[in-house]
């Protein structure tokens, strides 16, 4: 049984959450997450994204997925979407690579050119 | 894939696509039966019939991206190598049940795999889908929710990166309770 506070908590809580998600003011990290991103190890990189995330305290960059996106043979494929900036997408992402990508790009601004993938 | 619990996060991203509200992951280890079944069903908008009857068929997909759709033909083939099979039931409106089944004790069976960090990545990722995830063996079962997982977080909202470790030893620890493999 939820008490009124349990209630209002998770309230606030999704009210927050709807504000970061829907706001273009908030960084957001989209992992590809088909067949194909899976079947090349898309978990294991979304776990270290969480993981470099959890342990910076970034608790304002938001984090999602989305399907194939055509480009199955550059699997795992991150975007790092900072906003007033162009979309940047990255291939064949390992968790290593990933942890890079979150120090490099999403904490300083400094894209990692040489992962860089052109996307349509 | 080398790991069932792979699968079973590409299907449940299959449900998440359809719109699905409520995502339920049913997992049974029966040794008397020798049978291990998966079951990933889900509220989503369901799958018109003219698609449902060749859903097992690579060639067919309605994705634009990509003119072949692997995620149920390759599970098909997980469960086929370890003596038995995949079924897709769908009702347009309704939603979808995915049924694998395979020979538990099969050397051809690919493990099940970290099912702890397939449900934490679900969980976190898609805050507002519920996700049941029920895991039986023998007559010990496991059961964890969204719903209860967001109570036992606490002030860490349950989209939070941080939100994952606890979730995943949560589920750890359930999963060693019961046995699972």
């Amino acid at each position: 049984m939820k008490t009124v506070d349990d209630l209002e908590r998770i309230r606030k809580q999704a009210k927050a959450m709807t504000r970061l998600r829907e706001s273009a003011e908030t960084t957001k990290i989209v992992v590809a997450m088909g067949t194909c991103g899976i079947a090349a190890g898309a978990r294991e990189t979304l776990s270290a994204i969480m993981d470099e995330l959890a342990r910076r305290n970034l608790q304002d960059v938001i984090v999602t997925q989305t399907g194939c996106i055509g480009l199955c043979e550059q699997e795992p494929i991150i975007a790092v979407m900072i906003p007033g900036r162009e979309k940047v997408s990255y291939g064949r992402v390992s968790p290593e690579k990933a942890r890079q990508i979150v120090a490099s790009h999403v904490v300083n601004g400094q894209v990692v050119g040489e992962w860089v993938i052109p996307t349509g | 894939m080398r790991e069932l619990s792979l699968h079973i996060l590409d299907i449940a991203q299959n449900s998440i696509e359809s719109g699905a509200r409520n995502i339920e992951i049913l997992i049974d280890e029966d040794e008397s039966s020798d049978v291990l079944t998966i079951v990933i069903a889900d509220d989503g908008k369901g799958i018109p019939p003219e698609i449902l009857k060749s859903i097992t068929d690579p060639f067919v997909t309605t994705r634009k991206t990509r003119r072949v759709g692997l995620g149920i033909p390759l599970f098909q083939e997980a469960a086929r190598m370890a003596g038995g099979d995949l079924e897709v039931r769908s009702t347009v409106g309704e939603g979808t049940e995915v049924i694998a089944e395979f020979k538990l004790s099969s050397i051809d069976r690919a493990p099940l795999g970290d099912m702890a960090e397939t449900m934490a990545l679900l969980m976190v990722l898609n805050p507002d889908v519920n996700f049941r995830y029920e895991h039986t063996r023998g007559y010990a079962k496991f059961v964890c929710s969204t719903d209860a997982l967001v109570e036992m977080l606490g002030d860490t909202p349950i989209w939070s990166p941080s939100a994952v470790p606890v979730i995943r030893s949560i589920i750890r620890e359930g999963l060693r309770n019961v046995q699972a493999s």
